[in-house]
């Protein structure tokens, strides 16, 4: 096979991959909209994608606000400019590091979980059981995680966000001295409610894409205790590549 | 003559270049107990697939009632699937719920029942099956008997028309082997209903069997009543149960 063909055929299979997550999102959608409610399974996967990823959130917000604190306090202070060393991580944090941040913890803790979960309930028929007692997998699994996701992820952003500016003045005025009141007059001045708003915005996108990936790989898994190996694996890889390459197209769009 | 409750006519499915079934026609009558057996790969699990609705052939049908299963939609399947209940190889029992849990997940499902009631029924049905007292115990506590137990109670729960066996005793010690086969026979005497079983347990199927269809190479090559399989002048259905009545002697 020639190599245009093989790009193309790598082209048609990458198409195939995406039209499947989509599948996935909308069959989710729908299963959303029809009786039965299933609230306990809702607040079940909030808590699980929500409640238990706060420590992490918290930790890895207050030690990523103190080291871009760290870094572009010090590059500031070079032509006397620190005081916008508060407005500068703020608007890094509400505008990239939060979402994208948080969005990637939650698919190395969550997204991998929903497929190691949902695959080994495939490779050991649990899904085909749900199935025989007519019950819809898509209603059952996969949509009160989408919608779970969709909620937590931007509540966490948020979370992120608050812990990343702790931790920036702890560096700010603790470690650079710089003056408590320039720290948030420039803040007040350089960010805007949009800057937080469209932020969170991009987690709640970011909280579908790693459940939609999560729940699908875990659903197509084959071949035992390897396959569910190979979906958490990929289920990871696949949603934080998407995180950062829709990163830049939400970037691009709002901003 | 009974009516047949399910009738499978020339059912084909391929695999990519594979040819798994190749026409599979059998009936299978109302209120009887149908076994099918053959040996390993020669498509049984794919059949029992077919007949649940969760493959779909490439050509031909399986009447249940009457009716086109691959005909239905997603409402009328539904409700076709809450008249079937269905005992997995593994039991396939949900392993974030405990055994209470398992047995009452259709009725929370499919009913409006009280919880009391609920719990009626779930140790009823635990009861029928010889394990009453271990609601709250969670599947790995269980062995792989109780486990099949407790599938099977989930599995009649609702009390189906028609119950599905796949492989119920494959794994299982022969005291454990035999316990399965009483229960599958009791199952049938109190519940009335329609029951297929897949299997290549020779001995368990002439014991429980009304019917025996054989699968091989993707068709159905033999079928009668236990007596007239064990009788048979064909040479794959003598190979097949030549082994196993040769254990039994």
């Amino acid at each position: 096979m020639s190599v245009s063909g093989l790009g193309q055929k790598a082209f048609l299979g990458a198409l195939v991959g995406v039209g499947g997550f989509f599948v996935t999102f909308f069959r989710g959608l729908a299963a959303l909209s029809v009786r039965p409610f299933r609230g306990r399974l809702i607040f079940k996967q909030m808590e699980f994608i929500g409640v238990n990823s706060s420590f992490i959130i918290c930790l890895t917000g207050m030690f990523t606000g103190a080291v871009l604190a760290l870094q572009s306090g010090k590059a500031f202070r070079l032509f006397n400019a620190e005081g916008v060393t508060g407005a500068v991580v703020a608007l890094s944090l509400f505008r990239e590091l939060g979402p994208v941040m948080a969005g990637l913890m939650v698919a190395a803790r969550c997204g991998s979980a929903m497929a190691a979960q949902i695959g080994t309930m495939r490779v050991t028929q649990q899904i085909d059981a749900l199935e025989v007692m007519a019950v819809d997998p898509h209603s059952y699994l996969i949509a009160p995680r989408i919608l779970a996701s969709f909620l937590m992820v931007p509540l966490l952003c948020v979370v992120f966000n608050v812990f990343g500016l702790i931790g920036s003045y702890a560096v700010s005025i603790g470690l650079l001295e710089i003056n408590p009141a320039t720290y948030f007059d420039k803040i007040q001045v350089y960010v805007k409610d949009e800057d937080l708003y469209n932020g969170i915005v991009k987690a709640a996108v970011f909280g579908v894409i790693i459940s939609v990936v999560g729940c699908r790989k875990g659903f197509l898994t084959t071949g035992g205790a390897e396959g569910v190996g190979n979906s958490t694996t990929q289920a990871v890889v696949i949603s934080s590549v998407t995180i950062l390459i829709s990163d830049y197209f939400l970037t691009a769009l709002m901003f | 003559m009974t009516q047949p409750m399910v009738q499978i006519r020339n059912l084909h499915r391929h695999f990519g270049t594979q040819h798994v079934l190749k026409g599979v026609n059998l009936d299978i009558p109302q209120g009887q107990t149908t076994v099918i057996i053959g040996g390993s790969g020669c498509g049984k699990s794919v059949m029992l697939k077919h007949l649940i609705g969760l493959m779909s052939p490439d050509s031909g049908e399986i009447l249940i009632n009457g009716r086109n299963i691959f005909d239905l939609n997603h409402s009328e399947i539904k409700q076709v699937r809450t008249k079937m209940g269905m005992l997995f190889q593994d039991a396939a029992l949900f392993d974030s719920m405990n055994v209470y849990e398992n047995i009452a997940f259709p009725l929370r499902e499919h009913t409006d029942f009280s919880e009391d009631r609920i719990a009626r029924l779930v140790a009823e049905k635990l009861k029928a099956v010889g394990l009453s007292g271990i609601e709250a115990k969670t599947p790995s506590q269980l062995s792989g008997g109780m486990r099949k137990r407790v599938g099977l109670a989930r599995a009649i729960v609702l009390d189906p028309d028609i119950i599905l066996y796949d492989e119920p005793t494959t794994g299982l010690d022969p005291v454990m082997s035999r316990a399965i086969d009483d229960l599958i026979v009791d199952t049938q005497n109190s519940l009335g209903g329609t029951t297929i079983i897949i299997s290549h347990d020779i001995r368990a199927t002439l014991r429980i069997a009304n019917k025996v269809a054989m699968l091989h190479d993707g068709r159905i090559v033999a079928e009668g009543t236990p007596q007239e399989i064990l009788h048979s002048s064909n040479p794959i259905v003598r190979a097949f149960i030549k082994p196993g009545i040769e254990g039994d002697e």
